[in-house]
C-alpha cells in the first residue's frame, strides 16, 4: 500500500483535530458534569392528571429548601400548563415535563433550555435564567397543525421580588 | 498473427456480452435517473413556497395545512426519492461499465425498480392529498394514513433489490477476476449497498412493527421512545447513504474531468470503509435531547460521530489533491492561485470545487451539531435545517447534478444541449445554496424554530430579529428554482440534440498509483460487515432491548 508523505501529515493533523474535539467534549461531561437531558423515567401519558407530579394542582413553580426552584409542566396540543412561569434570576431551575399526548420540544431564547417531550417519558432539563425580561417558551417539535401557536411565557424577575 | 474461429467466436461471445451489459445498465440508469430528478423539479418549488409561506411577508400564502403537507412532501421527495433513485441509476450504470456484467436478472432489477415508483407514488398520493403531513421523519405517535408507511416501505423494498444487485455483481466480478482489486467507482458504490441494507433496517423495523400496524389499527398503541431509536438508527447513516455517491464522483470523475489523476486510490477505499462503520452505531447524536436514552450512550455515540468526520477530511484532502495536479498540469501555480486554472468550464470540475466549498462550511456546521453539549443551543431550530440543506442540497446534490451532465450524452449518445449553460447553472446552484442556507443557519442561532409555519409569538424582541433574513432566504430559493429549471431544460434539450456525442467511451480517473493488489480488508465487505455486526450490537443493543423492562407505555395514536 502507498501512502504519501503528505498523506501521512494530513492524518496526524486529522487525527489532532478529532482527538482534540472528543477530548474537550469528554472534559465538560466528566469533569464539569455538563450532560444533555437524559433522565430516563417512563410515566403514563393518559394518566397525568392522575399522577403525584403532574395532576393539575401540582404544576407550576416550587421553591426548593436550598433556595433552588422545581417547575413542574404539561405539554398538550396546543400549550404548555401551566401558561407562564415567573422565575427569579440567578436562580437554578430544575423543569420537569410530560406530554399528555405527542412530540413536543421546548426550547427559551436566551437561554439554553432545549428537550424534546416524549410521550411516555418524563423530560428533565436544569438551567439558569441570566436575562431579566419575559421570553417565549416555544415548542420546537412539529405537533400537529396548529403546532405554530403552541407556546408559553416565562418571566424572568429581580432575585428579591 | 491470425486468430482461430473459436477464438474469434469467444471474443465476440464476450464483446456482445459486454454490449447487453451496458446497454441494460444503460437503461436502468436512465429510468431511475429520471425519476430521481423529476422529484428534484417537483420537491424544489415547493422548497420556495415554504420559505415565502413562513417569512409572513405574503400573507396570502399562508396556510399550515398546505404548508405541512408541502414540507412533508419536500422531505420525502428530496431525502428519499430523489436520493434513492439517484443513488441505484448511477450505481446500475457504474456497474455496467467499471465490471461489464449484467446484473443476474435483468427482471430482479426492473421489478426493484418498479416496486420502488409504485411505492413513491402511494406515498405521494397521500402526502399531496394531505392524509401525511407528519414530516418525513414520520413522529410518532402522530399518524398518517397506513398507505403512505406502505409506500415508503414499497420505495425501500424496491431498493433493496438494487442491493442486492450491487453486491452480486461485485461478488460475481470477484471471483472472475481473483486477487484483482475492485474497480474502486464499483468498491465504493456495492459498500453504499450493503450501508443502504443496514441503514434501512432501522427504519424497517419501525414500520412494520409500529407504523404499519398501528395506522392499520391492528395495534393499539406503540411506545414513541423506542421508534425514536430505531428511527435514529436509520436517521444518521441515510445521509451518508445520499453522500456517498456524491464522493464516489469527486473520487473518479472529478479528476478524470479535470485532466489529472486521482491522489490515492486506496485512501479512497479506507474513506469508504470509515463511512460504512462509523454511520449506522452512532445515531443518538439526533437523540442528545430525548429523554428515553440514558447520557452514557449518548456521549459512546458522540465518539463515533466525531470518528465520521475523519473519512470527510481524507476526502477534501484527497480530491483536492487531484484537483490541484490537474490545476498544475494546466499551468496552475501559487499555494492557493491553483484554483484559478482548473478547468472553469468542465460542469464536473466546478461542481467539484463548489462541491468542496460548502463541505467546508458545513461540515464546520456539523461538528457543532455533534457536539454533546453544543448542540443545546442548535437543536430543532433553523440552524439544522440551514445545515442540512447546505451538506445535502449543496454539497451532495451539485454533484448530482454534474453526474447528470456528464452521464447524459454518454447513455443518450447526444451531446449535452449546453456545457456553458451548465456551469452557470451549478454557479447559480451554489450562490442560491450560500444566499438561503447562510441566513438560515444565523436565524437558527437566534432561537427560529424549525419545522414551524408561522411564528404568532407575542415576543416581538425575540421574533422581530429574523425578518430580514427570511428575504434573503426567500431570494435564495428563488435562485435555486431558476438554477433546477435551467438544469432539467438542459437535459431535455440534450435528448432532442440533433448533434452526436463524440466520445461515448466511459472511463474513471486512474490513480497515480494505481494499485495493483489492494490489502484484502480494502477489497472484500465481508470484515466490515461483521465490524458492523459487533458495534451496532454494542451501541444499540441496550438502548433497544430496555424498552421491554424499564416499564414503558405506549401512546395512543392521534390524527394531524
Amino acid at each position: 500500500m502507498h501512502v504519501d508523505p503528505l498523506e501521512k501529515r494530513w492524518l496526524y493533523v486529522v487525527g489532532g483535530i478529532v482527538a482534540f474535539t472528543i477530548a474537550v467534549q469528554v472534559y465538560y461531561a466528566a469533569a464539569k458534569n455538563i450532560h444533555p437531558p437524559s433522565n430516563v423515567q417512563t410515566i403514563d401519558s393518559a394518566k397525568l392528571h392522575l399522577s403525584k407530579e403532574f395532576a393539575e394542582d401540582k404544576l407550576g413553580v416550587h421553591k426548593n429548601a436550598d433556595g433552588s426552584l422545581d417547575v413542574t409542566m404539561v405539554a398538550a396540543r396546543y400549550g404548555f400548563y401551566p401558561q407562564e412561569i415567573v422565575v427569579p434570576i440567578d436562580t437554578p431551575v430544575r423543569l420537569r415535563i410530560a406530554s399528555l399526548d405527542v412530540l413536543h420540544g421546548l426550547l427559551v431564547p436566551y437561554s439554553n433550555l432545549n428537550l424534546m417531550v416524549v410521550p411516555g417519558y418524563i423530560s428533565e432539563g436544569n438551567t439558569t435564567f441570566t436575562k431579566l425580561g419575559e421570553f417565549p417558551m416555544i415548542c420546537n417539535e412539529y405537533c400537529g397543525i396548529g403546532h405554530d401557536y403552541m407556546y408559553a411565557r416565562v418571566r424572568v424577575v429581580p432575585k428579591n421580588n | 498473427m491470425s486468430i482461430t474461429a473459436e477464438e474469434a467466436g469467444r471474443l465476440s461471445r464476450t464483446q456482445s456480452t459486454t454490449a447487453s451489459a451496458i446497454s441494460l445498465g444503460n437503461r436502468l440508469g436512465m429510468s431511475n435517473l429520471w425519476v430521481a430528478f423529476m422529484a428534484l423539479l417537483l420537491g424544489l418549488p415547493m422548497g420556495l413556497y415554504q420559505v415565502a409561506e413562513r417569512s409572513g411577508y405574503f400573507p396570502w400564502l399562508e396556510s399550515s395545512h398546505v404548508y405541512f403537507a408541502s414540507t412533508s412532501t419536500h422531505g420525502v421527495l428530496m431525502a428519499y426519492v430523489l436520493t434513492t433513485f439517484f443513488m441505484m441509476g448511477y450505481g446500475y450504470h457504474s456497474m455496467a461499465h467499471s465490471l461489464k456484467i449484467k446484473t443476474w436478472s435483468p427482471l430482479f432489477s426492473w421489478v426493484g425498480f418498479y416496486l420502488a415508483v409504485f411505492g413513491t407514488a402511494l406515498a405521494a398520493l397521500m402526502l399531496l392529498t394531505g392524509k401525511a403531513s407528519v414530516m418525513y421523519t414520520f413522529y410518532p405517535p402522530e399518524m398518517a394514513n397506513p398507505l403512505f408507511y406502505i409506500g415508503a416501505v414499497l420505495l425501500v423494498v424496491g431498493s433493496w433489490f438494487w442491493c442486492i444487485d450491487m453486491i452480486a455483481g461485485m461478488t460475481q466480478w470477484k471471483k472472475q477476476n481473483p486477487g484483482k482489486p475492485v474497480p474502486l467507482v464499483m468498491f465504493g458504490t456495492t459498500i453504499n449497498a450493503l450501508l443502504w441494507l443496514w441503514t434501512s433496517a432501522g427504519v424497517a423495523i419501525e414500520a412494520l412493527f409500529q407504523l404499519v400496524p398501528v395506522s392499520l389499527g391492528l395495534k393499539e398503541t406503540l411506545d414513541p421512545g423506542m421508534a425514536r431509536t430505531l428511527f435514529s438508527w436509520t436517521l444518521h447513516a441515510i445521509v451518508y447513504v445520499w453522500l456517498i455517491p456524491a464522493y464516489i464522483a469527486m473520487y473518479t470523475l472529478v479528476p478524470k474531468l479535470a485532466g489529472g489523476k486521482l491522489f490515492s486510490d486506496e485512501f479512497a477505499r479506507i474513506a469508504f470503509v470509515m463511512l460504512f462503520i462509523f454511520s449506522v452505531p452512532i445515531g443518538f447524536h439526533h437523540l442528545y435531547m430525548d429523554p428515553q436514552q440514558a447520557a452514557g450512550w449518548k456521549l459512546l455515540h458522540m465518539l463515533g460521530t466525531f470518528m465520521v468526520a475523519v473519512p470527510t477530511f481524507l476526502t477534501g484532502f484527497t480530491v483536492l489533491a487531484s484537483l490541484e495536479i490537474a490545476s498544475r498540469l494546466r499551468g496552475g501555480k501559487g499555494v492557493f492561485g491553483w484554483m484559478m486554472s482548473v478547468d472553469w468550464k468542465e460542469p464536473m470540475v466546478v461542481a467539484g470545487m463548489l462541491a468542496m466549498f460548502m463541505l467546508t462550511f458545513g461540515g464546520f456546521g456539523g461538528l457543532i451539531n455533534a457536539s454533546y453539549s453544543l448542540n443545546a443551543m442548535i437543536h430543532n431550530t433553523q440552524w439544522v435545517t440551514g445545515h442540512f440543506h447546505l451538506i445535502f442540497g449543496g454539497t451532495t446534490v451539485i454533484m448530482y447534478l454534474a453526474v447528470a451532465y456528464w452521464v447524459w450524452p454518454k447513455i443518450t449518445g447526444r451531446q449535452l444541449f449546453s456545457k456553458a449553460m451548465a456551469v452557470w447553472q451549478l454557479w447559480l446552484w451554489f450562490i442560491g445554496m450560500l444566499v438561503l442556507t447562510l441566513p438560515w443557519h444565523y436565524i437558527g442561532l437566534l432561537w427560529y424554530p424549525r419545522r414551524v409555519s408561522s411564528t404568532p409569538y407575542e415576543h416581538v424582541g425575540v421574533v422581530a430579529q429574523w425578518g430580514i433574513y427570511e428575504l434573503m432566504m426567500v431570494v435564495g430559493g428563488a435562485i435555486l428554482v431558476v438554477s433546477g429549471l435551467l438544469f432539467i431544460y438542459n437535459l431535455i434539450r440534450t435528448h432532442f440534440n440533433k448533434t452526436a456525442e463524440r466520445d461515448l467511451t466511459v472511463s474513471y480517473a486512474e490513480a497515480i498509483h494505481p494499485p495493483l493488489k489492494v490489502p484484502n480488508i480494502l477489497n472484500s465487505l465481508t470484515f466490515w460487515n461483521w465490524a458492523m455486526v459487533a458495534y451496532m450490537l454494542i451501541s444499540y443493543g441496550y438502548p433497544l432491548l430496555q424498552f421491554f423492562f424499564i416499564g414503558t407505555h405506549g401512546a395512543i395514536p392521534y390524527g394531524i
